[in-house]
């Protein structure tokens, strides 16, 4: 009898998300954004060596609105790839792989993302004397 | 390069629906993949509507309701019914689950129902799992040795070494924590996957055994191990509760170890 070619069965598009998944995809996001991150720190950089007009020019774009969403999203991805980086430390090391604690840790990985955003927002606008 | 979208012959189309009997008191909306390898068509989702006050708890009840009553040509695997066969996994209310296990009251709303994800649809809920199998011959999952065995007994094992199988025996090859994880769905033919790695752990553990070094050469590839990204799905997903990352975090240690 002739037969169809078999279909693949539905995968990303049925599967429920869920910490576990979520944390992992996001981790590997945040470290994208991080890399495309860095070219702007790099650009921040050769505008401060290039002289006064092209510092004052990239200092415009950073404290725009759209240049603080950026560093904003930035810091975000920073803590949040430093605190799930090193939940990985400790699961390459051999701990935290009951259910229970991999759900512990990983809110405690999204808790510290917030707090270290707040933390360095608020520090650096005080230092910066900017609301 | 993964392909994250379905394949055209693959994507599903909405089916045929059922009406819950007349006289249901309590009736519950299963939606259920359907692929026919003798229609030409593309796969699609049916939906049954059964009466649960005339149906066992389980997920697996309510499949074999239906097949009995509504629609004799819904095609699944069933043996055991109880857990310990594995054949009734599949894609339940999202995640993968032996339907005899699945009770149905912890599912909200309508019940969704799919083959173990990525893998080729031989039929319905069937899926065809050679790839799995072969990868799981490929770890020779059996005691190997060098020395010959004790002559008046069989080889023994302190109670302490024999702990460190609990855990990994118990695994039915159900294939649930195999076909949740990302990684293989990507990687199936090349990454052995967590149902696998915890069979090759197994035999690592096994102080009986003697072919750990060329266990591990074996496992020391870009693939066959290390596209294990501690994604975690598998420990969630497994309804033995088993925890197969673990299990991969162990051989990952050995192979540090030795080094």
């Amino acid at each position: 009898m002739a037969q169809s070619e078999r279909p693949l069965s539905p995968h990303l598009q049925i599967y429920r998300p869920q910490l576990t998944s979520i944390l992992s995809i996001s981790h590997r996001a945040a470290g994208v954004a991080l890399a495309v991150g860095t070219l702007l720190l790099v650009y921040w950089v050769v505008a401060t060596a290039s002289g006064p007009a092209a510092y004052a020019t990239a200092q415009a774009f950073i404290r725009s609105w759209f240049g603080m969403l950026i560093l904003l999203g930035w810091s975000v991805a920073l803590f949040f790839h430093l605190a799930n980086g090193i939940r990985h430390l400790f699961w390459d090391a051999g701990h935290g792989f009951e259910l229970k604690t991999v759900y512990a840790s990983g809110y405690a990985v999204l808790a510290a993302t917030a707090v270290l955003t707040v933390v360095a927002w608020t520090l650096g606008c005080a230092m910066m004397g900017r609301p | 390069m993964a392909q994250f979208t379905l394949p055209a012959n693959s994507k599903v189309t909405p089916g045929k629906s059922f009406p819950p009997p007349a006289a249901a008191k309590r009736a519950k909306t299963f939606k259920i993949y359907r692929w026919d390898p003798e229609a030409k068509a593309t796969p699609r989702l049916d939906s049954y509507a059964i009466d649960l006050e005339a149906c066992g708890p389980m997920v697996l009840d309510a499949l074999i309701k239906i097949k009995n009553e509504v629609d004799t040509t819904l095609t699944f695997r069933r043996s055991c019914r109880e857990g310990i066969c594995g054949s009734c996994a599949m894609n339940i209310d999202g995640t993968n689950t032996l339907a005899c296990l699945k009770p149905i009251d912890e599912i909200k709303g309508d019940a969704r129902i799919y083959p173990l994800p990525h893998l080729p649809v031989i039929k319905d809920l069937v899926p065809d799992c050679t790839v799995p199998y072969a990868q799981l011959a490929s770890v020779t999952p059996w005691l190997q040795t060098e020395s010959s065995p004790p002559p008046d007994r069989e080889r023994l094992q302190s109670t302490a070494e024999r702990a460190k199988l609990d855990g990994l025996w118990e695994c039915v090859l159900c294939f649930c924590c195999q076909t949740s994880c990302p990684s293989y769905w990507w990687n199936g033919e090349r990454y052995l996957g967590p149902a696998i790695l915890l069979q090759a752990y197994r035999w690592l553990a096994d102080s009986r055994d003697e072919r750990t070094g060329e266990r591990l050469d074996a496992l020391e590839d870009p693939f066959r191990l290390y596209r294990c990204h501690t994604i975690m799905n598998c420990t969630k997903t497994c309804p033995k509760s088993l925890n197969p990352a673990k299990a991969i975090a162990e051989i990952k240690k050995m192979m540090v170890a030795r080094r």
